[in-house]
């Protein structure tokens, strides 16, 4: 089976549907999916729920998608950078579903992993424990989450393998691991294409069983928080 | 005289100990990285999936790969680790992290802190706040006495949606330092020249003060 496409369209051809649910890796504009977003745009699409940290901010990222209003539902952790979010929010247009950061990334894991829900101690007391099975161990009180899959999940990796094995770079992995187990089909884009046994088979972070479709995009990388220090004087 | 927000985050730098994993949460206690005594060893933890954050880099080094939770550019040390964001939590909620400290809009005289939510108002989420607060050993809040309005930010009780209950150690305003205990707020430090009288004037919760300070 050939794993690699040779760009996004060719990648999403066929797996497309209003409606949708989509899983989309990335931590603010970090480690981000930029081609499988751009391609998504194209297609025209619409209705989607869609599950990622971030929601990019307005005119990049997944803001591009929001900005042409083909998000139904967003699954987030904080989407504080986005004006057109917050328009589309408070006027009705946009449902809005908020996890704590760290029960999102473990929902998507346990998703990925067969495990349907599990039990922590984040939001105990607060509005997000509201609804949910609370359950006693060890004299503490915990709450009930679920685990969650996604029709399709869009990654982005350093590099990859025409296997489909993947490493991230620095803080570019983020949410993309755990996506990449849990979708119906994942679709990776990498900055290089690597030839089978180049990757380091004990430094592999994704194995390539979670990535039916790879590219090699081309990537914009934009920085949200350029921040720097002075060079002492010599 | 209050304590500026550097002298703030300087004072939290007191609550750091030898061998200490601590996450600092956006704003102020960004700023207690700057105060880490030399003669202990810290290791930040930034909650996207990175172990020994360093500090920013020199402009045109920057990397848009290397990035902390509040999305700022940053640079990795000798000791740094990355990992995915499950792991991340997984530290968190699993109790390997020493001290958070982080910023709040209310906390209450029982440890509920609120900083994440103002309904009607800001619709940005709680990101890493609701996890963090829950599973890390000792969290440490750092934050302006009174709000814009002069109002108290030490409660009896939240009236903002909750990050987590009980689940506050400590208060460093810029007026004083506060713990809470199961007996409710005591207060254990003073500003330079801030009196009790002062802290009671501006501060609607209940609080006792601490034996140290009575002499």
């Amino acid at each position: 089976m050939k794993k690699v496409y040779p760009d996004a369209d060719a990648a999403l051809d066929g797996l497309l549907f209003d409606g949708m649910t989509i899983m989309a890796g990335g931590f603010g504009l970090c480690g981000i999916p930029e081609n499988a977003i751009d391609a998504i745009l194209k297609s025209g699409v619409k209705d989607l729920t869609i599950i990622s940290n971030n929601c990019g901010v307005d005119g990049f990222g997944l803001g591009k998608l929001l900005d042409a209003k083909r998000i139904k539902k967003m699954v987030s952790s904080y989407v504080g950078e986005n004006r057109e979010f917050e328009r589309q929010f408070l006027s009705g247009e946009l449902e809005l579903e908020f996890n704590p950061q760290g029960t999102l990334a473990e929902r998507i894991r346990a998703g990925g992993a067969g495990i349907p829900g599990f039990y922590v101690k984040t939001g105990v007391g607060t509005v997000i424990a509201e609804g949910k099975d609370h359950r006693e161990f060890n004299g503490e009180t915990y709450i009930m989450e679920t685990g969650l899959t996604a029709d399709l999940s869009i990654v982005k990796a350093w590099k990859g393998d025409p296997q489909g094995n993947l490493i991230y770079r620095k803080t570019a992995r983020n949410f993309n691991p755990m996506m990449a187990s849990a979708g119906k089909v994942t679709v990776a884009e990498v900055e290089e294409i690597v030839d089978l046994g180049a990757l380091d088979p004990d430094c592999i972070h994704t194995p390539g069983i979670f990535v039916q479709r790879l590219i090699k995009g081309r990537f914009e990388k934009r920085i949200e928080q350029r921040t720097t220090r002075k060079r002492e004087a010599a | 005289m209050a304590w500026d927000r550097n002298q703030m985050a300087a004072r939290a730098a007191q609550e750091l100990e030898d061998g200490f994993y601590v996450n600092l949460g956006i704003g102020i206690p960004t700023l207690v990285a700057n105060y880490i005594p030399d003669d202990i060893d810290v290791t930040l933890q930034s909650e996207n999936g990175m172990l020994g954050m360093g500090p920013f880099p020199y402009e045109g080094e920057e990397d848009p790969d290397l990035i902390n939770a509040g999305k700022q550019t940053i640079t990795e040390l000798r000791r740094t680790s990355y990992f995915s964001s499950a792991d991340s939590f997984g530290m968190i909620r699993g109790g390997h992290i020493d001290l958070s400290i982080l910023g709040a809009m209310e906390v209450s005289e029982k440890g509920d802190i609120a900083n994440w939510m103002i309904p009607g108002k800001m619709v940005k989420g709680m990101g890493g706040a609701m996890d963090l607060v829950a599973g890390v050993k000792r969290v440490v809040v750092i934050m302006d006495h009174t709000n814009k309005a002069g109002e108290s930010k030490l409660l009896k009780a939240c009236t903002l949606p909750l990050t987590g209950t009980g689940v506050v150690d400590r208060i460093i305003t810029n007026l004083g330092v506060f713990d809470v205990t199961p007996d409710g707020l005591l207060l254990v430090e003073l500003a330079p020249e801030v009196t009790v009288a002062d802290i009671e004037k501006a501060t609607e919760a209940k609080f006792r003060v601490s034996d140290k300070l009575a002499a």
